[in-house]
């Protein structure tokens, strides 16, 4: 479960059965079965969805988009959502306080992300802020085409390892590493921007195979090593889950351990549209935390290889990045030195012992008057990658920006949207 | 990823190009479909720029994308859901067996006809609602019906695919036949006796996207589980699609009751003369539209008994209704169902043999789930304080088809006799004086925000636009 879990509160997805009319496109598009009905409603398992919207544009009525601050103690039974007529109201800061959950609760779990604030109730008058809503689904009209699926869940390849290293300064919480692998001849072409997924072996509690976990490419679309059939990964070690318990991340942990020679099962390519434009006057603004900035790597690094053979002209590359301190930044090294003239690199960071905090989007706010240009550009794509947590402050930064450009935040999102130049991928 | 190739001249995601003979087929069949959609399409149409939705994938992530688009230019084309190459029969004689990508010899007339018969609804309902756009109610209004309408529009073109893919000459034979029929050609009718009435009013509209696009929902969930392979991938995109027409039925109902209950409210009565000349649509007349409706679309499900239907469910043609989720032997031999008759002037109950009775099976899932939704409606009136109650008529009430069919019947389910029935169907049925008053109501309003005396604003608009966003651009 990885729905915005934060020190004990939930914001519980539930469906407003005064509108929803039963036509079922919920339960049939929900990826992970979170959804189930009886003869009166329609409902939403808590420890099951995860939040990844996948429900939210299909629904025809709207009444699925509906969210509640809950104590996770308290989040409403399947059963008891089954009988109502209407959606009950949202807890009140009071109620909230008596069940424990003091009214900052999430300020700890977001790392370089700020924490999102509570949404308020979603009624037809004011309609909350649904950063996902402007995500483009097409890829810009000069990305390269994609080949996607050519390995399904049901016939994974396999791939070598040919490189693993700690990233991250050795001996921190977050231990991220970056991992070669290797298909051989193989074909798995891919492209910056796509993710591979990686089957972890054995068995879960219930006797299931694992499931294939995703990662983002972190390498340019020539492979790692220019002219090798291999992909490099940024994969961080799991070691407790969203609320801060302890656990062992099944997939994380299995590929830090990896050893040169090792096999694993990959699937995938998957991803067809967060793809980079290759028009040479095309501007790219890279907005990550932690791994997010996997694919933000593959994408600076072809950048930075077509540059070096002459072929690049003009386009601006400009990169917020997000992490708790400098040591937990990956490639904090490499990144330092990129020429100046060539990316424009933002490091927030928000744990740094006698600084203040800062997160991406505060320092997107200071780059407003920048930031606003290339708004206005047709030629500037927006990339945002990494905890979930930061999409939504992330985009109503950029809304902001817009707006005090004296830009119509309405018209830009949906013409970025329109003309996919906002990829939003959060895990 | 299952992206939709809109460079093609047919969007598609089934590699299109790569199969030549299916695509002259298509492409040839393209033009007679755009002169078929300006001859009897959505009537004097073709300038406007409507917000519609398109689908440019399958996922969830992008088969709703909104933008202004004239209708003529909408991206019609054929999308499958994703398959999944283990996927086995999970009913009839082949359970357990993996499912078909091509048509077996001895089932091809039985799939075709079942094909044919779907894909015949979806022209004659964009048939049967071509004049509603002169008198919508307000733009909002307006642009779900021209979204319904494009929808119904790529149902067709879902169908005629299957056809000219995989029912060679006499494939394109059917997919031509499906553009020369006509809802209501006395010489050239649609196939279906409901695709042949006239949809005269925006009431008879939200009534026939309550309940017979829901017929449609029951009938596309019933065809998704076909062991045909590629009719369940379509079919199950379609139901996606479809969900959007059932919502334009039931809160286009809900909100005609709210008016309704408003004006009573504010007049202090129920006297359906007063609630008429204060111009909203009384209830016993929304009661009528109601009855007829619902019986008319009950009678689409098909005789109660049913050879066809055993064979078509025990050679994995077509299932049942969430077939997945139902816990018997999903074989039914031996096993009985519960079908009505009338006996010396009596309804009564017989088991017959559960193969026979699958019409009666899915008629039954459709009652089911059209009643919770009238019980949906009845809040509205609760809320507002109103005493009155819609119900649905009896089962056997006003059947043309199957074992009832010409039996008269009140609405509760009494059998009466000719002098009665003759004295009170004005009562149990829309008159032509309920047609002609609900018409006297229907003018066109078209300015963002508006809406016609006779109906609420919706509770909030589509894709999160406020309710007077610009809907439809008149061009
Ligand atoms: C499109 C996409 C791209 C991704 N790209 C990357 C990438 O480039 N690099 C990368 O490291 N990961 C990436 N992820 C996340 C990755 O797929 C896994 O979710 C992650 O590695 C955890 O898997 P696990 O098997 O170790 O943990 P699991 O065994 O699945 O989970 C163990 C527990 O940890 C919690 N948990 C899962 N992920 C996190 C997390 N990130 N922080 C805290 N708790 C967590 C779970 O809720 C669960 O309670 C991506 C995900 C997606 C959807
Ligand atoms: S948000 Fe995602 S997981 Fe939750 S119900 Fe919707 S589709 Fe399922
Ligand atoms: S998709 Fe929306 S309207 Fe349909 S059942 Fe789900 S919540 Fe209800």
């Amino acid at each position: 479960m990885d729905m915005a879990v934060e020190a004990g509160v939930i914001k519980q997805h539930l469906i407003d059965p005064e509108i929803c009319i039963r036509c079922n496109t919920c339960e049939a598009t929900c990826p992970v079965n979170a959804i189930t009905h009886d003869d009166n409603n329609y409902v939403v398992r808590a420890d099951i969805c995860n939040g990844c919207m996948a429900c939210i544009s299909p629904c025809p009525t709207g009444s699925i988009d509906n969210w509640r601050t809950m104590p996770l103690v308290r989040a409403y039974s399947i059963e008891e959502q089954l009988t109502w007529e209407s959606l009950p109201a949202e807890l009140s800061p009071e109620e909230l306080e008596a069940a424990g959950v003091s009214a900052d609760a999430g300020e700890e779990i977001a790392a370089a992300a700020a924490p999102v604030p509570a949404q308020a109730q979603t009624t037809a008058a004011e309609p909350v802020f649904n950063s996902a809503q402007y995500g483009a689904t097409v890829p810009p009209w000069s990305a390269a085409h994609a080949y996607t699926n050519l390995f399904p869940p049901k016939t994974p390849t396999t791939a070598t390892v040919v490189g693993n290293f700690n990233c991250t300064e050795a001996g921190f919480e977050s231990e991220t590493h970056h991992i070669v692998l290797d298909f051989g001849v193989v074909p798995f072409p891919v492209l910056e921007g796509q993710s591979i997924g990686i089957v972890p072996p054995g068995v879960d509690a219930i006797g299931k195979r694992h499931h294939a976990r995703q990662y983002s490419v972190a390498s340019p679309r020539n492979g790692e090593r220019p002219g090798y059939n291999n992909v490099s990964l940024t994969v961080k070690r799991v070691t407790e889950d969203h609320q801060g318990d302890p656990v062992r991340g099944v997939c994380s942990n299995y590929v830090c351990d990896l050893k040169v020679g090792d096999t694993v099962q990959v699937v995938g390519p998957f991803g067809a549209s967060f793809l980079m434009p290759n028009h040479p006057k095309s501007h790219i603004v890279m907005i990550c935390t932690g791994t997010g900035s996997a694919p933000m790597r593959a994408m600076t690094e072809w950048r930075r290889r077509l540059r070096k053979s002459g072929k690049f002209e003009g386009g601006k590359l400009m990169l917020f990045f997000g992490a708790r301190t400098q040591q937990e930044l990956p490639y904090f090294g490499p990144l330092q030195s990129l020429p100046k003239d060539f990316i424009d690199i933002n490091l927030a960071f928000s744990r740094t012992p006698g600084s203040p905090k800062r997160y991406v989007q505060d320092l997107m706010r200071e780059r407003a008057a920048d930031l606003a240009a290339l708004l206005k550009d047709g030629a500037s794509h927006f990339y945002v990658c990494g905890l979930k947590s930061m999409e939504e402050g992330v985009v109503l930064a950029l809304r902001d920006v817009a707006t005090e450009a004296g830009l119509d935040w309405d018209t830009v999102g949906a013409a970025l949207k329109r003309e996919g130049r906002l990829h939003l991928e959060t895990y | 990823m299952s992206t939709i190739n809109y460079s093609e001249k047919i969007p598609n995601n089934v590699n299109l190009g790569e199969d030549r003979t299916l695509q002259r087929a298509l492409e040839g069949w393209q033009p007679n479909f755009i002169n078929w959609w300006d001859d009897v399409g959505p009537e004097g149409s073709t300038n406007h720029d409507v917000y519609l939705r398109t689908a440019v994938s399958v996922d969830p992530q992008g088969w709703a994308q909104f933008g202004h688009v004239k209708m003529r230019d909408y991206r019609w084309g054929i999308f499958l859901n994703p398959g999944d190459a283990n996927r086995e029969i999970h009913f009839g004689d082949h359970k357990g067996e993996k499912v078909w990508q091509d048509v077996p010899g001895e089932h091809r007339a039985n799939l075709r006809r079942i094909i044919v018969t779907q894909g015949d609804t979806e022209p004659a309902s964009v048939e049967q609602q071509r004049h509603l756009g002169l008198t919508a109610p307000s733009m909002y209004d307006l642009r779900n019906l021209f979204q319904i309408n494009v929808e119904e529009g790529r149902h067709l073109w879902a169908m005629v695919y299957l056809l000219q893919k995989h029912f060679g000459r006499d494939g394109r034979e059917e997919a031509d036949a499906l553009l020369q029929r006509t809802s209501g050609d006395a010489n050239n009718p649609r196939i279906l006796g409901a695709f042949n009435e006239k949809t005269p009013d925006w009431l008879a509209f939200f009534m026939f996207t309550y309940f017979t696009d829901r017929d449609g929902k029951f009938q596309l969930a019933a065809l998704a589980e076909s062991a045909f392979d590629p009719l369940a991938r379509t079919t199950k995109f379609m139901l996606t699609e479809e969900a959007h027409h059932m919502f334009v039925g039931e809160s286009g109902v809900s909100r005609v009751l709210a008016r309704t209950a408003q004006v009573m409210n504010e007049l202090k009565t129920d006297d359906a003369q007063k609630i008429r000349a204060a111009g909203c649509i009384d209830l016993p007349t929304i009661q009528r539209y109601l009855n007829f409706h619902y019986s008319v679309t009950i009678d689409l499900f098909g005789a109660d008994q049913s050879s066809n239907a055993a064979i078509f469910y025990s050679s994995g043609l077509k299932g049942r209704y969430e077939e997945g989720k139902r816990t018997d032997d999903h074989i039914l031999k031996g096993q009985t169902y519960k079908v009505l008759e009338v006996k010396d002037g009596q309804l009564v109950e017989k088991d017959v043999p559960m193969l026979n009775a699958l019409n009666e099976v899915l008629r039954d899932d459709f009652i089911k789930d059209s009643v919770a939704g009238v019980g949906r409606w009845n809040k509205v009136l609760e809320k507002a304080g109103i005493p009155t109650r819609l119900t649905v008529p009896h089962k056997a009430f006003n059947r043309q088809i199957g074992a009832l069919a010409g039996i008269k019947m009140s609405p509760e389910g009494r059998v009466v006799n000719e002098v009665e029935w003759a004295a009170k169907k004005n009562e149990w049925l829309p008159s032509s004086e309920d047609f002609a008053f609900v018409a006297s109501l229907m003018g066109r309003v078209v300015e963002p925000g508006k809406f016609a005396g006779w109906i609420s604003p919706p509770v909030m608009g589509i894709n999160r636009q406020p309710v007077d966003f610009e809907y439809v651009r008149f061009g």
